[in-house]
């Protein structure tokens, strides 16, 4: 079989296992939903997810070990990822014949010849990189601090080994070896006087931005799938919305439409993954090449050429993308996948000049710096900003989250939304909850994003965990919020209108909301003066009020001026007489002339922050639908001890709690 | 031909080199694959329990000492007061290094006797190094800005033309601690940076009214040395106070009653907040010098939760006439 069509199957092959993934990224009992499916395989066989995690946190999480075989690969026979794996380039790489395979020669030749600006990609990675592993910096300025001796002996050696070559001049120009030297100790003495030890050193994982398999996961989990579950083919039992996603959606389709002027664009120009790749591809062991210097110089290999390697003159190794299209075009087949380099010569390196790099670098290592200095993740955090249940610690948090949208295409109730500028530039498509949006609040016994997350920016709970059952019984259940009524817009506080659908909704038990009764005497045009008076009923003259409009169970009446006496439930009621319970009977009997006041009942909500969990399911039912009567906010949230509310307190159970009986 | 064989020679080493570089990349790939994989993700934070002591400042030569002398000049006040529990002598050796813990708490002038007096700061530090102590320094971590609080009211100038050094608060002089049987100051930050390398611990601070827990004094002024969040513990503000009190075992404390605040506390901000009580209270006991200055607020000791509990935990006792007080009047 053809090489190409292989290729071409390869691709069709991941594309619709990449697509099935994405679809059986949803919370249900079907074959089809998420059981098992290994939905984020191609996240953890995407090296810059893994790289950039590693430099971030220092470790590799779970699967992300599988970024490894991509590298093996890679180092093997080059970038094979990108010809015929990743599923972003297949869609590229098909928009761009769509658009371009009927051009002649010629212009596809013009089409696919290298430029320049293909090195952009290596100026975004190193970017990239630098941003999320600047706070290691910290380490060699901490060593002179720590274990100075470290320090001295590296001294040591320095002027031992200038003396060394200096007497046996090994080296051509031992002056600029010794100013590299001497350059890089300067700056690591200054680093080392200066370089705050504070939250303003820690880097933070931008990869995700632009990584070419995190921003497919979230176009398609967020702008492409909720468009289909509109649909009758919908995935989703309830419609689902996504905060921010036209921007998403007009990001993707704009790395589709660039196609249109130049195929795979976003591969040869943006894509960081495509700059790694390409960096360690540099020794593989299997490469195209030309088996002879001169050829008829048809450029039939240069037609398709997907990488814009040039393969016809010295190839640039590092573009290449192992399409084969140059193996299979060729008249003369003159051009081999082989362990020989190409006999017209090949150029290994990548466009990266030290200007170039060292610019990058600075961009990189100032950028996170610059942007805590908005201190959102210190003082200054956000208040509207509740990440789902496990997250970590904001600063750690950030230096895993790659905003691969997988937590909020598993939400099952939609609340895990992308965050916009909220959260700071650098939390951008990170995941926030919005209780406004989606079906309900965090459901209790649901820990699917945790479970999802890739490099484990939400921790991958356990039930017990959550819940503080168990071995975490003593921890308590993991809080993401405290709720708070906000006393003038609720309906039994500001309105005596009865309501208490938060405190009935609340899934803690007990509860985290209760109640306090409270009555209320409604304004009457005048007073109601008893006229008659049986046991059970109050009679008065006239038509006082309407028929049934105070039977509804929520109102009573006293004797006007009588606060101790407990007000009687009205039973039922005429527009001159209300009949009144038996259960509760008068202790004063009610006398003609007395007055009489008819009283609202209402159950005035309180929140108990210290069972509280902050699921936001009262948020989301609050009948007050603009802005909600209760609220949840991040205080007391347990990934962050600086949020804390309340000191513990020890409590016997039987001692009544915060917030009402 | 011969040419020919020279390139397969070439292509062949060229491989053999390419191989042993790729053979390289992928072992280190390999291996920090290996050395830095995590199979189970970040743990849960864990509270850092561990137990800080810090050491007994108090001279236990001395013994339990108290005294109280009358009159308007602290200078003068807590000469006389020194003298009479033996000279500062008895309390600071030669070579000692001490602490002087302030209440610079408010960017308020000394008048308004929200904070600690400077005249009394500058002799005291006077006072130590006459007895030979090799350096004094003065710290707190104020509520308001800490550089504009020791300014304005007066404790930076008194203390540095006094020869002592003032050391702000700064987020890395902070350290989370566990005091022993506390259950508050539990992994908390507290302000550890002048508490080290000292060997002798003075508290100095005015007697003054506050709204929560009913007197600030030399107990609460310990307060100074927590960091972080520490305002939720106004949630429990006499345990907070008591573990405080058991947190720091002082070489002396100074409760300056000379003028009390007696409304409008902790802050004042008026003259007609303070009233002339002229106390300078010395003791070795900061439960029994509280005791003492409830009095000047016109109050008991009982009034106060936290003398009581600090008693139970025998950090001093809330009874200062069993301690024999001398009570002078300086005239």
């Amino acid at each position: 079989m053809n090489i190409v069509i292989t290729r071409r199957i390869s691709q069709c092959f991941f594309l619709i296992l990449f697509f099935w993934f994405c679809i059986v990224s949803t919370l249900g009992e079907h074959w089809w939903q998420l059981r098992g499916w290994p939905v984020n395989w191609f996240l953890e066989l995407d090296p810059l997810v893994g790289i950039g995690t590693l430099i971030a946190t220092h470790t590799i999480y779970s699967g992300l070990i599988w970024g490894v075989v991509t590298i093996v690969l890679t180092i093997l026979v080059g970038r094979f990822f990108c010809g015929w794996l990743c599923p972003f380039g297949t869609i590229h790489q098909f928009i761009g014949y769509l658009s371009h395979g009927k051009k002649s020669i010629a212009e596809k030749k013009g089409l696919n010849r290298y430029r320049n600006a293909m090195s952009i990609k290596y100026w975004i990675l190193i970017v990239l990189l630098i941003a999320a592993i600047s706070h290691l910096i910290y380490y060699p300025a901490q060593i002179t601090h720590n274990n100075s001796w470290i320090f001295w002996c590296l001294l040591v050696i320095f002027f031992i080994s200038i003396a060394i070559t200096a007497t046996l001049k090994l080296l051509s120009r031992p002056s600029k070896a010794v100013a590299v030297f001497s350059s890089f100790l300067i700056i690591w003495i200054i680093l080392s006087i200066w370089f705050p030890v504070e939250q303003i050193t820690i880097g933070a994982l931008q990869t995700g931005l632009v990584d070419p398999i995190p921003l497919l996961y979230r176009s398609v989990n967020l702008a492409l799938l909720p468009l289909v579950d509109k649909t009758e083919f919908s995935l989703s039992s309830y419609e689902r919305l996504y905060d921010g996603a036209w921007l998403i959606g007009i990001l993707f389709l704009t790395t589709i439409v660039l196609n249109l002027w130049i195929p795979r664009f976003y591969c040869r120009f943006i894509c960081p993954l495509g700059a790694l790749l390409s960096i360690l591809s540099r020794f593989s062991l299997w490469r195209i090449g030309k088996t002879q210097k001169e050829c008829i110089n048809c450029d039939f290999c240069e037609m398709n050429c997907e990488g814009a390697c040039e393969p016809s003159g010295k190839i640039k190794t590092g573009e290449c993308i192992l399409c084969m299209n140059c193996l299979n075009e060729c008249p003369e087949d003159l051009i081999d996948f082989g362990t020989s380099p190409s006999e017209a010569g090949e150029i290994l390196s990548p466009d990266i000049h030290r200007r170039g790099f060292i610019v990058s670098f600075v961009f990189g290592a100032a950028a996170i710096p610059m942007l805590r200095l908005e201190g959102s993740v210190g003082s200054n955090w956000n208040p509207h900003i509740i990440r789902p249940p496990g997250s970590l610690k904001e600063i750690e948090f950030l230096s895993r989250c790659i905003k691969c949208g997988q937590c909020m295409r598993i939400c099952p109730t939609n609340i895990i939304q992308p965050a916009g500028f909220d959260c700071g530039f650098e939390g951008l498509w990170t995941p926030v909850l919005n209780y406004r949006i989606g079906s309900s609040g965090c459901q209790l016994n649901c820990i699917a994003c945790g479970y999802v997350c890739p490099t484990a920016a939400i921790r991958s709970l356990t039930l017990d965990e959550k819940l503080g059952k168990n071995n975490y019984f003593g921890a308590g259940p993991v809080k993401i919020g405290t709720a708070f009524i906000d006393r003038g817009r609720c309906l039994p506080w500001a309105m005596e209108t009865p309501c208490i659908v938060c405190q009935e909704n609340c899934p803690v038990s007990p509860k985290a909301i209760n109640t306090r009764e409270y009555f209320s005497a409604i304004k009457m045009k005048s007073d109601l003066t008893i006229h008659n008076y049986a046991p059970d009923r109050v009679d008065f003259e006239g038509s006082p009020f309407a028929p049934e409009s105070f039977s509804t169970g929520d109102y009573y009446c006293a004797i006007h001026g009588l606060p101790d006496e407990l007000p009687k439930l009205i039973i039922k009621n005429t527009s001159s007489t209300l009949t009144i319970a038996s259960t509760n009977p008068w202790q004063k009997t009610p006398a003609p002339m007395d007055k009489i006041d008819i009283l609202i009942r209402v159950q005035r909500p309180y929140v108990n922050p210290e069972r509280c969990i902050g699921c936001g399911i009262c948020e989301h039912e609050c009948p007050v639908k603009g802005q909600r009567a209760i609220r949840v906010s991040p205080e007391n949230e347990t990934r962050d001890r600086e949020h804390s509310l309340l000191l513990p307190i020890k409590r016997n159970q039987n001692q009544s709690l915060k917030g009402g009986a | 031909m011969d040419n020919d064989l020279n390139h397969k020679e070439i292509n062949r080493r060229n491989f053999m080199t390419r191989s042993a570089k790729a053979g390289l990349s992928i072992i280190a790939a390999c291996s920090l694959g290996y050395g830095f994989y995590d199979p189970t993700g970040p743990a849960k934070y864990k509270k850092n329990q561990e137990i800080t002591h810090f050491p007994d400042y108090s001279v236990n030569a001395a013994g339990d000492q108290f005294c109280v002398v009358n009159g308007k000049e602290r200078i003068k006040t807590i000469q006389l007061a020194l003298k009479a529990l033996g000279g500062i002598e008895t309390f600071i050796k030669k070579g000692d290094k001490v602490l002087l813990k302030v209440n610079a708490a408010f960017a308020s002038p000394a008048i308004l006797s929200a904070t600690t007096n400077p005249e009394l700061v500058g002799e005291i530090t006077r006072l130590c190094f006459k007895a030979g102590a090799s350096s004094v320094v003065v710290a707190d971590n104020p509520i308001n800005d800490p550089a504009i609080c020791f300014t304005l009211t007066g404790i930076t100038q008194a203390a540095e033309s006094a020869g002592a050094r003032v050391v702000l608060p700064k987020k890395k002089f902070f350290k989370p601690t566990t005091i022993q049987g506390a259950e508050l100051i539990v992994d908390w930050p507290v302000f550890y940076k002048p508490l080290q390398n000292i060997n002798k611990v003075i508290g100095i601070t005015p007697v003054k009214d506050h709204h929560r827990s009913g007197a600030s004094m030399t107990m609460k002024n310990w307060y100074g040395l927590l960091g972080g969040r520490r305002n939720i513990f106004h949630q429990d503000i006499n345990n907070i106070i008591k573990e405080l009190a058991m947190m720091i075992k002082p070489t002396l404390v100074v409760l300056d009653g000379t003028t009390t605040m007696i409304t409008n506390g902790p802050t004042g901000g008026s003259i007609s907040d303070l009233k002339e009580t002229n106390c300078m209270i010395v003791s070795t006991d900061q439960v029994a010098a509280d005791a003492f200055g409830a009095t000047l607020l016109g109050k008991t000791w009982r009034d106060l939760p936290f003398i009581s509990k600090a008693q139970a935990k025998e950090v001093g006792t809330a009874n200062y006439k069993t301690l024999k007080p001398g009570m002078i009047s300086s005239g």
